[in-house]
């Protein structure tokens, strides 16, 4: 596949998705030897030795992995514990995680490539050069970030390397003690042998001393036919605590002397806080300040229910700026003006789309939309934080933790090492906690409390008036097919608001460029179909909503577009849609693969229930490519999912019962979004405020859903949001098979026959 | 004013106004963080507690209607027989993802074994509706309710 071939526009696609960082890049040595680490940057605890940066080893034998990224629910303190412990050779029951710290061996580097406008099979030269590039800036940039699906990806070889370091270490320690060659060492779990002699020290008894050896220049991984862990199904380190109420969320932090606030924000987006008036408020009982916070207020009490009942009290005058008048109409009106005047970037073009539809006999236009919609993260918004001391203490959970630490020392005016920063369990993250808006709001508060802590949580109104939505956008294609029913061109331009401009704009200002933005045509200009003539084009068309990452970003909405009108292609053509994706498949083994696995399993082509019908989706996003079969009917004219059988291509698998709870879990993410997901806005303000009027699928409407993992060697995929962009064209394309209804709009609405 | 009321085998009392919802008079005044607020409308479920046996909503209940009453929560829910069912279910079948709707999707599968000791699935629909997982964990939820009914047999 070509990647665009003018230069100039490569440059620039290149410039874009490396943030301007080139000139950062030579001093980052992001190897994977170079992550490893060094054991000092673990803080010291009695009873453990740190014996790099990733593993302390205690003198009970039990192993501490310390784990950089938020634990969200995707599993992921389980799965990278287990790359370690893989290699380690550790005993998984005396296997926990430990937060890490903040350093740059622990920066998130494979997230940048979620940003590179590649083909994700283009393996030229020039491609391997732009991919390594992204992930020196990654690591240049030290982030700690948790998000696009990259936890495992980015993992993989330092992990599994510092396990591996930390096993040599321990290896050596013994030979040592034993004086006996090395070679005649090896491990059990959590033990060193003297294969000969039958030997045995526990870790915990190597643990001094291996801490005094100097690590190998060179260690060999496990071969993968011997691994005891990856690819095995491996109970979750956290679930216990989460079956007891033990589980330490945000919210749930308590500290002496706490304080509890809630938050109003300004209803309309862009509104300014003209006054307000607390006198009311601070009459009512366990009140103790009403403060401005941005363009809200923020009453601060004895507990969080008086604080919140008292923002009722309080009298506020907004200033509601120019978009106290907008609403989703005029947003649509906006889209549909911009596709028809902008001729917008292209992100790909093969051939010439233009012209093989002048020529074509036989054209097929369409136009799909799909709304904003919120996280609605389970937990609402929250954060804990203290100012005493010249010191800023942040405790909350957060996808985003160098920038939620950076964002608290502005707020407070002290440097970033003055900021300590607790990460917990995070009560759903969805793209949301990669925001850092409470955490500003929450120092802000704390710098007004007089030294004592304070509870920011926000309500669930709140949470749902004032998110970084997932954009609403526009998709316009135009396709020619040949005589035999090929597709021979393929023009699709698709407006939106630009998420990576709002994303940088809020958290990293000065990489804010207004360039073109992979992040909004992900999953439209990387299609896997061979077509000769091909151009996607994208067109940025802002509002003034706030928009932000939502799981799986633009491909939630880019494969709603492309599997559905795909799905349209097969139909004019008079093909099977499986076997017209196949036809355009023969290029892509890997994803016909998938394709292949999903049909059988869900029995494509098979007779189903009368009143049934199936339909077919494929999507390939964050390393892994995902397909899915669903059956639907229709209940009382609304739409009911009863099956979906899901295959999945996303490398080597390190915990397959993770990877099944993930497909089952993006399928309702999207599937809820399919089937009732909108945020829709009237006088400036979302109409929406909580669950009774942003409806999340339930027990009694989820689907039996059946996951199939492609067995692969291949490097891991990733595994958190690939399998939420393909169900909902899936659900569409079912309804049409159903009653040829083609529906071009999400949430899914059929109309009554 | 004060109420009291017995929480987890023990008497309690909290000073506030009997209007407070007993979600927050367990979470800010009692430390009892294991029930959650999601929405505070009982609209997801994840505050859920057992009053006097049932399950029931705490974000709207007020502390009036809790005076003398019997309240259970997830931290003590595993001392009785069928909650501890649940919860050695949950942990067979690795339901919890983020975990935050747990402790209400066990308070309300405890409430429904301890009224139905072989649910169908559609005593479940019925028994677990308006509990809300953004995770999507349904399918496991499910699978550990008959788990745990059959180990109850």
């Amino acid at each position: 596949m070509s990647a665009p071939r003018d230069p100039v526009r490569r440059r620039l696609l290149i410039a874009g998705s490396a943030l301007a960082g080139g000139l950062i890049v030579g001093c980052a040595d992001n190897r994977p030897a170079a992550r490893v680490g060094k054991p000092g940057q673990l803080a010291p605890e009695a009873g453990k030795v740190a014996l790099n940066g990733w593993v302390r080893v205690g003198t009970d034998g039990s192993v501490s992995v310390a784990v950089p990224r938020a634990e969200m629910g995707q599993g992921v303190h389980s799965a990278l514990a287990m790359l370690v412990a893989e290699e380690l050779d550790a005993n998984w029951s005396r296997v926990s995680v430990e937060q890490a710290p903040l350093e740059q061996s622990y920066a998130n580097t494979a997230l940048f490539l979620n940003l590179v406008p590649l083909q994700p099979d283009d393996d030229s030269a020039t491609a391997r050069m732009v991919r390594a590039s992204a992930e020196r800036v990654g690591y240049a940039l030290s982030l700690q970030v948790t998000g696009g699906s990259s936890s495992v990806r980015d993992a993989w070889e330092p992990m599994r390397l510092a396990g591996a370091t930390a096993r040599a270490l321990l290896l050596q320690a013994a030979a040592q003690k034993w004086q006996v060659p090395l070679s005649e060492c090896s491990t059990q779990p959590g033990a060193v042998l003297h294969v000969s002699t039958g030997r045995r020290l526990g870790y915990g008894e190597l643990a001094a001393a291996a801490a005094t050896q100097s690590p190998p220049a060179e260690v060999l991984f496990r071969d993968p036919a011997r691994y005891r862990l990856i690819g095995k199904p491996t109970p979750r380190l956290d679930v216990p605590a989460k079956v007891d109420g033990s589980a330490g969320f945000g919210i749930d932090v308590r500290l002496p002397d706490m304080l509890y606030a809630s938050i109003r924000q300004a209803p309309v987006f862009g509104a300014k806080l003209k006054s307000f008036d607390g006198a009311e408020a601070l009459k009512l009982r366990g009140v103790q300040q009403v403060l401005a916070v941005g363009n809200g207020v923020v009453v601060v009490a004895d507990s969080w229910w008086r604080a919140n009942r008292a923002l009722d009290a309080v009298k506020v005058e907004y200033d509601e700026g120019p978009n106290a008048g907008l609403d989703s109409a005029a947003i649509s009106a906006q889209f549909r003006r911009d596709l028809d005047a902008a001729s917008g970037f292209s992100f790909r073009s093969v051939g010439d789309a233009a012209a093989a539809l002048a020529a074509a006999t036989r054209k097929v236009e369409a136009t799909y939309e799909v709304p904003f919609l919120a996280h609605a993260t389970m937990e609402p918004m929250s954060c804990v934080a203290q100012v005493r001391d010249g010191r800023v203490g942040v405790w909350t959970g957060t996808q985003v933790a160098t920038l939620a630490r950076w964002k608290a020392a502005q707020v407070a005016e002290v440097a970033t090492d003055k900021v300590d920063l607790h990460i917990t369990y995070l009560g759903g993250g969805f793209g949301r906690r990669l925001e850092t808006d409470m955490v500003e709001q929450a120092v802000a508060v704390a710098l007004k409390t007089g030294g004592k802590p304070v509870k920011l949580l926000w309500s669930r109104e709140e949470d749902t008036r004032h998110d970084m939505y997932r954009p609403a956008a526009l998709s316009k294609f135009s396709a020619a097919l040949d005589p035999q029913g090929r597709p021979t061109a393929w023009l699709n331009k698709v407006v939106a608001p630009s998420v990576g401009l709002d994303t940088f704009a809020r958290l990293l200002p000065w990489a804010a460029a207004d360039a073109p933005d992979k992040n909004q045509i992900e999953g439209a200009f990387d299609l896997p179909y061979a077509i000769d003539n091909l151009n996607v084009r994208q067109i940025r068309s802002r509002t003034p909503v706030p928009v932000g990452s939502w799981r799986s970003v633009g491909h939630s909405y880019n494969a709603f577009f492309t599997e559905s009108f795909v799905d349209e292609l097969a139909h004019a053509a008079g093909k099977d849609p499986l076997a017209f994706r196949r036809e355009l498949l023969t290029r892509h083994p890997r994803h016909r693969a998938v394709l292949d696995l999903a049909a059988a399993k869900a029995g494509w082509g098979m007779p189903l229930a009368a009143g049934r019908a199936r339909g077919v989706a494929l999507h390939e996003s964050f390393g892994s490519i995902c397909a899915q079969v669903v059956e639907v009917s229709l209940e009382g004219g609304a739409l009911r999912v009863h099956r979906v059988v899901c295959a999945i291509d996303c490398g080597v698998v390190v915990n397959p019962d993770t990877v099944e709870a993930q497909m089952q879990s993006a399928i309702v993410f999207g599937l809820t979004a399919a089937l009732f997901g909108a945020i829709t806005l009237k006088d400036g303000r979302v109409e929406q405020g909580s669950f009774n009027d942003y409806p999340m699928l339930q027990m009694a409407q989820m689907p039996l859903i059946e996951t199939h993992l492609v067995p692969s060697t291949a490097a891991p995929g990733g595994v958190g949001e690939p399998g939420t962009p393909p169900i909902a064209p899936a659900v569409a394309n079912a309804l049409f098979a159903l009653n040829g209804q083609r529906l071009r709009t999400l949430p899914l609405r059929p109309t009554a026959a | 004013m004060s109420t009291q009321f017995s929480l987890n085998g023990q008497s309690v009392t909290v000073d506030a106004d009997p209007t407070t919802p007993l979600l927050w008079a367990l979470r800010d005044h009692l430390d009892q963080t294991g029930t959650k607020f999601g929405c505070g409308i009982a609209a997801c479920g994840a505050c859920t507690v057992h009053l006097n046996g049932a399950a029931t909503r705490s974000c709207v209940l007020p502390l009036s209607a809790v005076a003398g009453a019997k309240v259970t929560t997830i931290e003590a829910v595993g001392e009785d027989r069928v909650g501890k069912a649940v919860q050695a279910a949950w942990l067979k079948h690795d339901v919890a993802q983020c975990g935050y709707c747990q402790s209400g999707q066990i308070m309300s599968a405890t409430g429904l074994l301890k009224t139905k000791r072989k649910p169908s699935d559609a005593d479940i629909d019925a028994a677990m509706a308006g509990n809300v997982c953004r995770c999507g964990t349904y399918q496991r939820i499910r699978a550990a309710i008959h788990d745990a009914a059959k180990s109850l047999a």
